[in-house]
């Protein structure tokens, strides 16, 4: 019945795919996946409704303004014209305030108004309501075209007068608009890994602890090296959690592609958009991969559920303080706080990725990466070495104690 | 004592040179400041079947797990299948834990098929090895069946083909007959009898004295974490000597002289009586002699050799014997 003698024993790597093959495979075809998938929608749905519950506050606070700067009575002739049109077509119309009233002959530099006046003035419409010249970004001064020719005609000659066309000059963004750009971007980045990066750890966890429960914990750990397991699962979820993302980038480029412009507009980062979201792939992949090799050493030595949630809310509450520890060191470029964020292995993949938003240079990021695998290595190979000195006990010991006295 | 044993096995009866497929010496294991397990000795003849009997909580599934490799010792030396580490032998390894475990959604057939693939056997090989053994052994119906649809014996079968899909030289079964009603144990005793006239070698715990004594060629008697007796059955149960049934027609005579200073009377209505007392060390014929020429009345004479259950009383003692007792309900009705 033997085979010829086959000793030996499958390699970590070996080892590690027979499991993760299985869990994949299992994950893959599971409930919990369905669910994972729909995981997303919440915050989108929570994020909806906040946002329409803002919206009305917002538009009052924040929404972007026109300036005008004109000769006194074409200013307040440009006001009225929007008030009278703005009663009845409702929000339509950006708000129109007067920045300068011009005395005859006086010169103004519309573009060095706007860029020493307040934020939510937006554009500067200046000449006269029969020739209006709209300063401002271009995307913003062309979206705005339609309605600043309207006020103008308004102002001029009523409702059914001609209306006067508008001249453009386009403003370039400047440098502190863009630094703001990539912060939002970079902000936006490590939300979403973050979120991310949650969610599966604590996926991991709970697929650990199912499989305690069906005992087959024991057979792994006879025929394979517990490191092999470790990775076996951690690689498992990330492959299923890929196959996610891919699933979530599919739907939101159809939503993006059909949504076009209403979809809010975030600054191209300094590394460009495809070398970010390759990044973000593996810092998504490293912070998982880190917080899921803790994650599970302690599912590993938990036994039940509660144990589970008891050991693992520090490390969650942990981990929400690294994420404002890197996102404070995201707005403190070269500072002891953004290097140590760096360095430090669980805040480094959200502050590298917030830096790559920020900063071309791209050397930094292979050095953080490996750093991160080397602590993978290490959290994976404590993690099987206190399951297998802690956990893998046997026999009532109060029972032994007792047959002992006796 | 333990070490004396252990000698015993590989060069007693059973043992007789033979290359041994397990050897420990002096394993030590302490959790927590408790010692578990406490310089176990042990020495398994290749093609064995092997019994480490013991009560729950005695040391006996810590002990598998030192041999497998699952925990470390904290000290003394262990070789299996000629490997100082026994993960580098996983492949010739087949191991049924105590604790019993399955995937709950993978299918019969897959389930065995993984557990081979851990033990280097390919996925493709395993999945046809399954439905044969399945087949063999009257599942072949439940292959695509999940596990969560089988009833808890039939999981457990497919745990122990599982164990053995690879065809392994060693099969290590920790309580392989707990969970199994009495037709299952006997196929499962069937099956490692079979094992062992094809060559592999089978070791398993339990603390069923009857399991061990209709399967074992040699056992361990562990209990508090120490190993008191290993080598072959028939040595353990030598450590008691015989028992002997005496029935005579005369109840008292001269002759009582002849009888052991311990023989236990029990008197019988029409004035004979029954005697009861360990075999003389000088044999039954000197008796024989003396009860004739005084006239005894020898009705009839018995010699009961001592169970395996007596000689874990006497090895193990009292206490390790009553916690065994406690912890029997597995055991079958025949």
């Amino acid at each position: 019945m033997n085979d010829k003698i086959r000793a030996g024993r499958l390699s970590v790597l070996a080892a590690a795919w027979v499991v993760a093959r299985r869990d994949f495979v299992a994950i893959l075809f599971s409930r919990t996946f369905f669910f994972f998938l729909l995981g997303p929608l919440f915050p989108v749905i929570i994020g909806v409704l906040a946002g329409s519950v803002g919206e009305s506050a917002q538009r009052t606070a924040e929404n972007p303004q026109v300036g005008v700067v004109m000769l006194g009575q074409d200013a307040d002739a440009v006001v009225h014209a929007r008030d009278t049109l703005a009663d009845r077509l409702g929000n339509g119309l950006p708000d129109f305030v007067v920045v300068k009233r011009l005395r005859p002959g006086e010169a103004y530099d519309p573009a060095a108004a706007l860029a020493g006046r307040q934020a939510t003035i937006a554009a500067i419409l200046s000449g006269s309501p029969g020739a209006p010249v709209l300063t401002g970004p271009g995307e913003q001064i062309h979206a705005w075209s339609g309605a600043v020719s309207m006020v103008a005609a308004q102002a001029v000659a009523g409702p059914l007068g001609p209306w006067p066309e508008v001249t453009f000059r386009t403003t370039a963004t400047s440098n502190a608009n863009e630094h703001a750009g990539r912060l939002k971007t970079a902000q936006s980045a490590q939300m979403l890994l973050f979120l991310l990066t949650m969610m599966l750890a604590g996926m991991v966890l709970s697929n650990l602890v199912e499989e305690k429960g069906n005992k087959i914990i024991e057979v792994l750990a006879a025929a394979i090296p517990m490191e092999a397991v470790f990775f076996g699962k951690l690689f498992a979820m990330l492959g299923v959690s890929l196959v996610g993302i891919a699933a979530w980038g599919g739907v939101g480029g159809a939503l993006y592609l059909a949504a076009g412009s209403a979809v809010p507009h975030l600054t191209s980062p300094a590394v460009g958009w495809p070398m970010l979201a390759m990044l973000g792939v593996i810092y998504f992949s490293m912070a998982y991969l880190l917080l899921g090799s803790v994650f599970l050493s302690i599912g590993s030595m938990a036994t039940t559920v509660r144990e589970v949630q008891t050991l693992s809310m520090p490390v969650t509450m942990m981990q929400l303080m690294v994420f404002f520890l890197a996102s404070y060191a995201m707005t403190q470029p070269d500072s002891a706080v953004e290097i140590f964020a760096v360095l430090f292995p669980f805040s480094s993949p959200f502050a590298m990725l917030a830096r790559a938003a920020q900063d071309p240079a791209l050397l930094p990021h292979l050095a953080a990466v490996l750093g991160e695998a080397v602590c993978v290595l290490l959290l994976v190979r404590t993690g099987s070495r206190l399951f297998r000195t802690r956990v893998m006990k046997s026999g009532p010991v109060r029972r032994q104690e007792k047959a002992r006295r006796t | 004592m333990a070490g004396n044993a252990a000698g015993n096995v590989a060069g007693g009866a059973s043992g007789g040179g033979a290359q041994l497929a397990i050897e420990a010496r002096g394993l030590v294991k302490r959790f927590d400041g408790f010692t578990a397990v406490d310089g176990v000795d042990l020495a398994v003849p290749e093609g064995a079947v092997y019994g480490i009997l013991g009560p729950n909580g005695a040391g006996k599934t810590t002990t598998l797990r030192m041999l497998l490799g699952i925990i470390d010792p904290d000290a003394g030396y262990r070789r299996v299948l000629g490997a100082e580490r026994p993960h580098d032998v996983a492949h010739a390894i087949g191991y049924l834990p105590e604790e019993r475990g399955l995937y709950p959604a993978m299918k019969a057939s897959e389930a065995i098929a993984f557990v081979g693939a851990l033990r280097g056997l390919p996925l493709k090989e395993g999945r046809r090895r399954a439905r044969e053994l399945l087949e063999a052994h009257g599942l072949g119906y439940a292959a695509d069946r999940q596990i969560r649809q089988l009833s808890k014996g039939m999981a457990q079968q497919v745990q122990i083909l599982g164990t053995l899909v690879h065809r392994p030289r060693l099969a290590v079964f920790d309580e392989p007959f707990s969970g199994l009603d009495a037709l299952n144990q006997g196929k499962l005793e069937k099956m490692m009898r079979g094992l062992a006239e094809q060559g592999t070698t089978v070791i398993f715990s339990t603390h069923v004295i009857a399991h061990a004594e209709r399967l074992c060629d040699d056992i361990a008697i562990i209990a508090g974490g120490k190993v008191p007796f290993a080598g072959p059955v028939d040595l353990a149960r030598d450590r008691i000597p015989a028992q002997v049934r005496l029935e005579t027609r005369s109840g008292d005579g001269p002759w009582r002289a002849a009888l052991p200073a311990g023989a236990r009377r029990d008197g019988k209505a029409d004035g004979g009586a029954f005697w009861h007392f360990p075999l003389p060390g000088t044999g039954v014929e000197p008796l024989l002699r003396a009860l004739i020429e005084g006239e005894a009345g020898i009705l009839s004479l018995s010699i009961e050799r001592a169970g395996l259950h007596d000689a874990f009383v006497a090895i193990a003692g009292e206490a390790a014997a009553r916690a065994l007792e406690e912890d029997r309900p597995e055991e079958p009705r025949r």
